[in-house]
């Protein structure tokens, strides 16, 4: 019996092996997202845009999906990265979510010349003092999305501000980054605090701090359950009447706006998209995305969504193999759902704008993004990159 | 902000910290005092309350529902654990129980996600304790207030029960000597169960309770476990007393290293239990001395 149950396994495996490289693709891609953990959302946000550039080109047939997960894990990320490039042999990779998965693949994708669109990681070393040619970022990077609310605060009567982030790389580089541009416009940063990440969830303590210094805005950096813990307390403690709660738009992300309730509301983010923009091709993509997923998209659908237009605009230009799509990938430039778009060619970083919202509750009692204000074509400095 | 007031918030910010940590410890400790077991999904418990806690309150529209529903829904769920997996594993000694219970964890997580999805949700607090409170010029949030009072009611309830009632007197006896207390005519085994059962049930109100506050999302319970076994070693096993005293000592640790010490804030607990574990090893008021 168990004979010919191992010997069915084995014929069906022949057979599925047999299957794999007589496809009529032409195309591999290799997705290398969360599928699991505790960016498993945001790495399916990511899929389903990319899935839906696809479509919308016509090009479903022509790419071979291969999907790895990386648990969020650097080490299992970058053995995944391994087998997508050695065994299964994919022209181009997508991914990551996290920055310290992206670290660890870095140097192995860059030695074997394997194009690889970033699909969110935001660290700054990626497009600066560690880029690649290889690696093009559609995503953002930690600065480009906190730099240009320095300048928009003080333009708004913001004087002084006290800021909070969790205590890791991307916590520091959007806070750093915002402070300094804070600074330079002449406001003044009164109080910084980093809280331990992935083990704060009372932030009262904090949050009584903050309000002993009596800031006129409180800046911060916090995603997914610290965002919404963050939110509620802020507003349960009373700060929200006198102080209003600026932040990364990540703070009040779509995904989860929901969750914070009426709490959120008044609270200003920046971000690189919001669902609500006012163009033909935002209003398309939502629609779409509504139409296929029955949900209002994120940020991470539409960095999806873009990292597989780029790919889709390389394919287009006439690239065909890797070392084609590597080159073609940091020429493309179009109008995506969140804007113009383009890759800068110093950095391989995406130049795209940057919007000011406010969450604040709709006619139909949900809450919703209000556009404030948009910083235009928002680039980072190259940081020492050398492409 | 006035100097006294910003540390008389504080030390709320601290009490509440600290009954929350009393509500999932208490539980842990007498379990691990009583049944010499040591069940590491006790986390896992605090998270389904809170779940649990959210659903029914969006399903009625109520917060109470969720309140009262927590309880007894992870209460049921301690039962079915009790009878299908740890009664087995009484005599299968320490090491490998922590084995079946941390495994217990992964699929309590894998559950979460696949009923409630990855993404953290919430809910908002009841009615009657929305808004902050001002007593001598001190403002806080009411439902935070609500929480500190609920602790020590609980506090108080379990220890008089545990000192003045024939019930308490059993318990006590059975964590002392527990053939010593079955020779004399009393049922261990079942005060076992239904002391379990008050542990479970206390873990799924503590997250019934923190929904509000703290979104419920997948981790939750991995997170502050290890909060709680601090309190449980710190205080010593298997007594009221002990897990009074570890979820003060760890609760207003954890507060104000947090505004004293930024830097070491996460730190602070950990030396604290270093500390005791040098000095008393036993904790600070163990069962059996």
């Amino acid at each position: 019996m168990i004979k010919t149950v191992t010997g069915a396994l084995v014929c069906a495996s022949f057979a599925v092996a047999a299957a794999g490289p007589a496809s009529a693709a032409d195309y591999k891609v290799g997705m290398l997202l969360p599928y699991s953990g505790v960016y498993a959302a945001l790495g399916q946000d990511i899929d389903d845009g990319f899935m839906l550039a696809l479509e919308e080109a016509g090009m479903v047939d022509q790419v071979e999906m291969v999907r790895e997960d990386t648990e969020v894990k650097p080490p299992v990320g970058l053995a995944k990265t391994r087998k997508m490039v050695l065994e299964d042999q994919v022209d181009v990779l997508v991914g990551p979510v996290s920055s310290g998965v992206l670290g660890a693949v870095r140097d192995f994708v860059d030695q074997t010349k394997t194009p690889l669109i970033v699909a969110n990681a935001g660290n700054d070393a990626a497009t600066g003092e560690n880029c690649s040619p290889y690696i093009v970022r559609v995503s953002f990077s930690n600065s480009q999305v906190n730099r240009p609310m320095g300048q928009w605060m003080v333009d708004n009567g913001v004087k002084s501000v006290y800021t909070l982030a969790p205590d890791y790389a991307a916590g520091q580089q959007q806070i750093t980054a915002f402070a300094d541009a804070f600074k330079e416009a002449g406001g003044e940063v009164v109080g910084q605090e980093y809280t331990p990440f992935r083990t704060t969830q009372d932030f009262g303590p904090y949050l009584s701090q903050a309000q002993s210094t009596n800031p006129d805005a409180v800046y911060v950096f916090y995603a997914g359950s610290e965002a919404i813990n963050f939110v509620k307390q802020y507003d349960a403690f009373g700060l929200k009447d006198n102080t209003t709660l600026y932040g990364s738009g990540f703070l009040t992300s779509p995904l989860y706006v929901d969750a914070e309730g009426p709490a959120a509301i008044g609270v200003i983010g920046s971000l690189h998209y919001i669902p609500t923009l006012d163009t033909p091709e935002n209003k398309a993509f939502v629609e779409a995305v509504q139409k296929k997923y029955d949900r209002v998209p994120s940020e991470y659908t539409v960095q999806g969504y873009d990292a597989g237009r780029s790919f889709v605009e390389a394919i287009k230009s006439g690239a065909t193999d890797k070392e084609a799509i590597a080159k073609a990938l940091p020429t493309v430039s179009y109008t995506s759902p969140r804007g113009p778009v383009s890759i800068d060619p110093a950095t391989n970083n995406i130049i795209q704008n940057v919007y000011v919202y406010e969450t604040v509750e709709g006619d139909d009692g949900k809450l919703t993004q209000k556009l404030l204000g948009t910083v235009e074509n928002v680039k980072d400095a190259p940081n020492g990159c050398e492409l | 902000m006035s100097d006294w007031s910003y540390w008389a918030v504080q030390t709320l910010n601290g009490l509440q910290l600290s009954m929350l940590l009393f509500l999932l410890s208490v539980g842990l400790t007498v379990i691990f005092g009583l049944l010499h077991f040591v069940n590491l999904a006790h986390g896992a418990l605090y998270a389904l309350g809170a779940y649990i806690g959210i659903s029914a309150a969006t399903a009625t529209g109520s917060y109470w529902a969720g309140f009262a529903a927590a309880p007894v829904v992870v209460a049921l769920t301690g039962i079915l654990l009790y009878l299908g997996l740890m009664k087995r594993m009484r005599r299968a000694g320490p090491m490998n129980q922590v084995l079946v219970t941390l495994g217990l964890i992964f699929v309590f997580v894998d559950i979460f996600r696949l009923v409630w999805g990855d993404i953290a949700i919430g809910t908002v607090e009841p009615a009657l304790f929305t808004g902050r409170s001002e007593l001598f010029g001190v403002v806080y949030p009411t439902y935070r207030l609500f929480i500190i009072g609920l602790g020590a009611l609980v506090m108080a309830v379990l220890a008089l029960v545990l000192s003045r009632t024939q019930l308490g007197a059993m318990i006590r006896a059975g964590v002392d000597n527990d053939q010593m207390a079955a020779c004399l005519g009393v049922n261990v085994e079942k005060i076992f169960f239904l002391v379990f059962c008050v542990g479970c049930a206390l873990a799924g109100l503590a997250g019934a309770v923190a929904a509000p506050v703290f979104s419920a999302h997948p981790d939750m319970g991995t997170e502050i476990l290890i909060s709680t076994l601090i309190v449980v070693v710190v205080g010593g096993m298997g007594s009221l007393r002990g897990a009074i005293a570890g979820s003060f000592l760890v609760g207003f640790a954890q507060t104000f290293g947090t505004v004293l010490l930024p830097h070491v804030a996460s730190l602070l607990i950990y030396a604290l239990l270093a500390l005791v574990l040098v000095f008393r090893p036993t904790g600070l008021f163990p069962a059996r001395a």
